[in-house]
């Protein structure tokens, strides 16, 4: 199976490109699943943003807002940095593909460390909801939904970002090993796919957790 | 031709790391029997305790732990799964000319999720119980209840990812593996079912996931989403849940559907009447189907205006459907009958279902389901929907695909015979919880008014009767494996591509890909080309 | 087994719609099970005559638009039949008598105007309407009533309203109908229908700790509202509004809330506002109003609902006193 060049004997496709491009197509199908994954998320968001505007404008108030744009330009680079890594997976370029893609899940990983960092500080001023929350009057349960939005929120899209580079790596190892030639580089773009989706996430979260009612 | 599926390399490893979806068909037939047979236990417990007012052998406590087991089990590890991914897997490469699913590792995938999402909530289920109903409301699901919420609720979003895998498999395979010459107008009517299928399985379900995820999140870390003392709205969560709930039940009747088109036509020698409204019908009711969760809380507090909406589109979801059986009724007309158990069971489908889509008009005219709804009118509609119309097509497709799928003959007496009693006690079971129903009978009641008795008496005698019946297939067709007769390769004289390869087939399906030239259905020209018309048929006056 | 009574002129109104239903769904099925005995019978293989292919065929369309155009007709009629018959529970009449219905685990409190209170029971009149405020301490619960064909969810921390004329005096039975746990089955309580001197005395012997209003008012100064709110009896005066908006005349008035939405000060508006204090549209008070979401139990709530209406003198006043 590690050249992908040719079928095996089992596989139900007539060419590889036939199979590429179902590949890919299911890759589109995941993505679109994903999304209403996290459509569930945005509605609750949407819903107790109208209906408790105060307290989450409060929340979103209390965010780090430097950490988070700076986040997002880690990522939005990160996206950026593996679209080289397509582009030499298409030429064949195996070290390309390597150094594109260790570029890429370095900086994913930043990401998550300064989102780490970020969530200390907020588990240490207390700003996980619960009986010591630290946001007070009358709005405050409403800053405590949006933070339980916020941690769920980041968490999940961590979680998917973990996978991310966990994929990232699994594509530099084929890489090392020569796998990808003009003729089939199909698994770096696949993955590319789906960093440039959970990026999209990002790019969604972003406003709604840092910069919309700040004002 | 080469060897069989089923014995090409027979050792326990070859099956449990196999990628041929043959096999992942009965390995999934395998669990999810387990699991209908554990929610079975449940619901003869739940009949068993109804016999008697004040209940005769569980505790409140008990009881109650015991319709959320029955619930849970049936709808996620029975109902959901049930014809997709056994006849589903088995059939789809077949049915398209393929040689297995656009993706084999990702089907063997999502039969261990599958399992081991089973293990967590029978886990949850079984040491320490859950008692909040399979639908689990907040806030008592998320604060007040003391059952085992997380692992079933972790369970049931890993059951997710199962189903999610199924249905971009079958929706890729749909696209990109059809035969040399298979259009989209000449698939069979089961493909087009379970293409609606798969695509309310990609998009409803991570929505349930988000949903559950939210619900065990505020349970975990006490933090507010749904629960008002913590500031959030309960009503969103039902919002949530029947935005996925809702297409679910579309899930559980649509593959049923494409499985009574291909009997009866088979079983009437005609080409199914209507076929592009019966396939588009399909489509119709997935789509319909995103937008009528909301008929699910006409008395929750939901405001009037989208109370009428969703009253409205529940209507209009019903149409595609009456289309469907009209359609059917259709193919029987003038065409040349035999009543083999599968059609048995496909009439048997249609008369409930047409009762199941009726009850349903009460429930979704508003002022009906105020009185009817939560009551036992609700449980015998859904019943009349799943387990009369659901089961009976899952049944039947099992009869009809049993010759394919192991090479042998079923005893077709003892199939037409447990059929026939199927019928018969279901409604004798469910029949008398609609009438219970008007007369205001709570669901999920440990205990009751007197005044209910005789009715639950009768419900709990035909649960009796169809306890029997569900044994009766489970006995001859374990009997036909060693000792049924050896099946042709096309026993019913069928049109379909699983019938021109061997019973059973072969692990690469085909020995050359097939090519189609005619319609699905078309009876005229292979009762031509093999003679059965010429043999007594029908259409000769 | 007895039928179940038709205690109001609406659950007569449910029954020839429900009776509507099941003539339909007889035709259908007689239609359904019909053809197919018929085509079984007909069209057994090698004992018949068939219809050619050909023709059978070319006719598909024109029954597939008349029957499809058929079902729509008659689904439409239903519906509309049916969503005129809902629109009227969302219309109590104005002089209806207002009881509270607490659900709890796993019991139904209800408190009457009068300030007289019951567990698992509701006494009404005969041939008045009666609009009950639902709310839940819990879980979701759900108050129905099959002889009056009703029924709605209970929901926590905000009020539903539920109202009926009964026409039938006698005792019925009340359900909890939405699964609330452990003792949801023993949830059930009991309606008695009255004739209006029977209501008179009832009212009179039950034990009542003052009106609910008078209770409400006595909640009014203890839990610290009056210190803020005018209510034109005690300090800080009518006129003073710098604090916090009056509560003279604000039941039935609209408000306009921050957000711009208009709304109009019911029971529920009331209610709510008291659990999660809303924004009004360029108001500035000096303090702002805490939440006492946990402060005060819906007995209390209820009580306090019941005072402020009274400061509304110009709406119909609370009746059934």
């Amino acid at each position: 199976m590690s050249d992908g060049s040719v079928l095996d004997h089992h596989s139900p496709y007539e060419t590889p490109l036939h199979r590429d491009e179902s590949a890919i197509a299911g890759m589109w199908l995941f993505l679109a699943s994903e999304a209403l994954l996290f459509g569930g998320l945005f509605l609750v968001c949407l819903v107790y943003s109208q209906t408790r505007a105060g307290g989450w404008a409060e929340g979103v108030r209390h965010t780090n807002l430097a950490i988070g744009a700076v986040n997002t330009l880690i990522l939005i680079t990160s996206s950026a940095v593996y679209t080289m890594a397509v582009e030499s997976g298409r030429r064949g370029d195996n070290r390309g593909v390597v150094r594109a893609g260790l570029g890429a899940a370095g900086l994913g990983l930043a990401f998550l460390v300064l989102k780490g960092v970020e969530w200390g500080q907020e588990f240490s001023e207390n700003l996980f909801p619960g009986p010591h929350f630290a946001l007070h009057g009358p709005e405050a349960g409403a800053a405590a939904l949006f933070y339980s939005f916020y941690f769920l929120a980041t968490f999940l899209h961590g979680m998917h970002m973990v996978v991310g580079i966990g994929l990232i790596l699994w594509i530099c190892r084929k890489a090392r090993q020569g796998a990808f030639s003009p003729a089939w580089s199909t698994p770096v773009d696949i993955v590319g796919l789906y960093w440039s989706f959970v990026d999209l996430i990002w790019m969604l979260l972003f406003p709604l957790l840092y910069l919309i009612g700040r004002a | 031709m080469s060897e069989s599926y089923l014995w090409q390399d027979g050792t326990l490893r070859s099956w449990l790391l196999t990628r041929d979806h043959k096999r992942i068909a009965l390995l999934y037939l395998g669990s999810i029997t387990v699991f209908f047979a554990l929610g079975s236990v449940g619901a003869a417990l739940i009949r068993l305790q109804l016999l008697e007012p004040t209940g005769t052998i569980l505790s409140d406590a008990t009881y109650n732990r015991m319709f959320t087991m029955h619930g849970v089990v049936m709808v996620w590890l029975f109902l959901v799964p049930s014809i997709p991914v056994t006849l589903g897997n088995f059939l789809v490469p077949l049915m398209l000319g393929a040689r297995d699913l656009a993706f084999p590792r990702l089907n063997l995938l999502s039969w261990y999720l599958f399992v081991a999402s089973g293990l967590l909530v029978l886990y949850g289920l079984f040491r320490g119980g859950l008692e909040t109903g399979w639908t689990f409301y907040t806030p008592l699901s998320s604060d007040y209840s003391e059952g085992r919420v997380l692992p079933v609720v972790l369970g049931i979003f890993l059951n997710g990812f199962s189903s999610i895998a199924t249905g971009v498999n079958f929706i890729v395979s749909i696209h990109q593996l059809r035969a040399p010459g298979m259009t989209w107008y000449r698939l069979p009517l089961m493909l087009w079912a379970l293409y609606a299928t798969s695509v309310i399985l990609v998009l409803a379900t991570p929505v349930l996931g988000m949903t559950l995820l939210l619900l065990a999140f505020e349970r975990l870390f006490r933090v507010g989403v749904f629960d008002p003392t913590l500031g959030g709205d309960p009503l969103l969560f039902q919002q949530m849940f029947w935005f996925y709930s809702h297409p679910a039940v579309y899930i559980m009747i649509l593959p049923g559907m494409g499985v009574v088109s291909e009997i009866v036509s088979t079983f009437c020698r005609k080409p199914v009447f209507g076929y592009r409204f019966v396939a588009w019908s399909s489509i119709s009711i997935a789509a319909i189907g995103f937008i009528v969760w909301g008929h699910h809380m006409f008395v929750a507090g939901e405001s009037l205006y989208s109370a009428i909406v969703f009253s409205m589109f529940s209507f209009f979801v019903s149409v595609p459907s009456a289309i469907k059986v009209f359609n059917w009724l259709g193919t029987m007309h003038g065409g040349s009958i035999r009543l083999d158990a599968p059609m048995l069971y496909a009439m048997g489908f249609i008369g409930l279902f047409t009762v199941g889509g009726l009850t349903g008009l009460f429930l979704a005219s508003l002022a009906a389901d105020v009185h009817l709804t939560q009551t036992y009118f609700v449980v015998a509609h859904f019943h009349y929907i799943m387990v009369g119309g659901m089961v009976s097509a899952y049944f039947g497709g099992l009869h009809y695909w049993w010759p394919k799928i192991t090479g042998r003959m079923y005893p077709e007496i003892w199939g037409r015979l447990a059929a026939a009693l199927i019928f018969f006690g279901f409604n004798l079971t469910f029949f008398p919880q609609f009438i219970l129903g008007f007369e205001g009978m709570p669901r999920r009641y440990a205990t009751y008014p007197a005044q209910f008795q005789i009715l639950n008496v009768l419900s709990s005698a035909g649960a009796g009767i169809l306890a029997v019946a569900y044994v009766m297939p489970l006995v001859y067709f374990g009997w036909s494996l060693f000792r049924g007769a050896r099946a042709p390769d096309n026993p019913w004289g069928a049109t379909g591509l699983e019938w021109r390869t061997s019973s059973p087939p072969p692990t690469e399906n085909f020995a050359e890909t097939p090519v189609v030239t005619t319609d699905a259905y078309d009876y005229g020209d292979l009762d031509a080309r093999t003679g059965v018309a010429d043999a007594g048929g029908p259409h000769h006056v | 087994m007895t039928w179940l009574p038709e205690a109001s002129a609406h659950a007569m109104r449910i029954d020839i719609l429900l009776a509507g239903l099941v003539i339909i769904s007889l035709a259908v099925l007689g239609l359904v099970f019909g053809l197919m005995v018929l085509n079984v019978l007909r069209f057994r293989a090698g004992r018949t005559t068939a219809i050619a292919r050909a023709i059978a065929e070319h006719k598909s369309w024109g029954f597939e638009i008349a029957w499809t155009s058929a079902t729509l007709a008659i689904f439409f009629g239903l519906f509309l039949w049916a969503t005129q018959l809902y629109v009227v529970g969302f219309r109590p009449p104005a002089d209806a008598i207002q009881i509270y219905v607490t659900g709890k685990q796993w019991m139904w409190k209800i408190q009457y105007p009068g300030g007289q209170r019951e567990i698992n029971a509701l006494h009404v009149p005969v041939g008045r309407p009666v609009r009950l405020l639902l709310t839940s301490e819990d879980v979701i619960h759900d108050f129905s009533i099959p002889a009056l064909r009703i029924k709605h969810d209970v929901l926590p921390g905000r009020y539903q309203s539920l109202w009926f004329t009964a026409t039938q005096t006698g005792s019925f039975r009340l359900y909890c109908t939405q699964f609330c746990g452990l003792g949801h089955s023993r949830m059930t309580a009991t309606l008695t229908v009255m004739n209006a001197t029977d209501y008179a005395g009832w009212l009179n012997s039950a034990p009542a700790s003052g009106s609910l209003a008078t209770v409400g008012e006595a909640l009014f100064i203890r839990s610290g509202c009056s210190g803020c709110h005018a209510s034109s009896r005690y300090a800080p005066d009518a006129g003073d509004t710098s604090r916090a908006p009056s509560m003279v005349g604000l039941y039935g008035s609209r408000v306009v809330l921050a957000d711009g939405r208009a709304t109009v000060a019911d029971a529920a508006f009331l209610h709510d506002s008291i659990l999660d204090p809303p924004r009004r549209q360029g108001a500035s008070f000096a303090t702002e109003m805490p939440s006492f979401r946990g402060v005060l139990a819906e007995d209390d709530l209820a009580a306090l609902v019941a005072y402020l209406q009274t400061l509304s003198p110009s709406l119909p006043p609370e009746a059934g006193n």
